[in-house]
């Protein structure tokens, strides 16, 4: 029941910034809700997991967690300097 | 139920009501707040309080210790993360042009708030 009820709050707010992913003005807007819907999907897999009694999921929240961090910083990235690779062009600011 | 199992049921279900409040609260922020520089508020609301609450509320139903561990490394990895991801981010916007709203062009907030920046810079 309490598990239940956190899914589907999660799922709510997931929905929620999927309409910020569609309607955001800038490119940024959109990395930023992809990043917190990504943060939602690790609460979302980790309640799953306890809500159908198999909490060995959190070995996939956790690897969504990392995979979250590096996807945002490598995008926000490519979108800087429209490329990713070492070094940045001839940009003074160097890295992220 | 014994005692002990009540107290844990009852501090969970509080944890994680909290966590859901501060969740859709600022996925709320991040639908309804004028530029990306506020919507930062929303998303970060999410990343720290929102994901802490849950996980705390899930952690004291770990069955094993291993369970409590693993919600533990998700947790600090998210603290860490989350701010360097929002620093990039914003840092990113900032050299891309796009102007924070400031007080005197907040008359108007719908998406349009990028012109009317500039044209206050001015």
């Amino acid at each position: 029941m309490m598990f239940a009820a956190a899914a589907l709050g999660v799922i709510v707010a997931i929905a929620l910034a999927m309409l910020r992913a569609f309607a955001g003005p800038t490119v940024f807007d959109r990395i930023l809700a992809v990043n917190t819907i990504g943060t939602l999907s690790v609460i979302l897999i980790s309640v799953y997991g306890f809500l159908t009694e198999r909490p060995e999921f959190l070995d996939i929240a956790l690897l969504y967690a990392l995979i979250n961090f590096i996807g945002t910083v490598a995008v926000t990235k490519f979108v800087q300097f429209q490329g990713l690779g070492y070094p940045v062009g001839d940009h003074e600011d160097g890295d992220v | 139920m014994t005692e002990a199992g009540t107290l844990i049921d009852i501090a969970s279900w509080i944890l994680i009501i909290a966590g859901l409040f501060f969740t859709i609260t600022g996925t709320i922020g991040l639908v309804r707040l004028p530029d990306v520089f506020a919507r930062m508020h929303g998303a970060g609301m999410v990343d720290t309080m929102g994901m802490a609450l849950i996980l705390v509320g899930l952690l004291l139903h770990a069955p094993s210790a291993i369970i409590a561990i693993k919600i533990i490394l998700i947790l600090a990895f998210v603290f860490f993360t989350s701010p360097t991801t929002c620093y990039a981010l914003a840092r990113a916007a900032l050299h891309a042009g796009v102007k924070p709203m400031t007080s005197d062009a907040s008359t108007n907030t719908t998406d349009s708030q990028k012109t009317e920046s500039k044209q206050s810079k001015t």
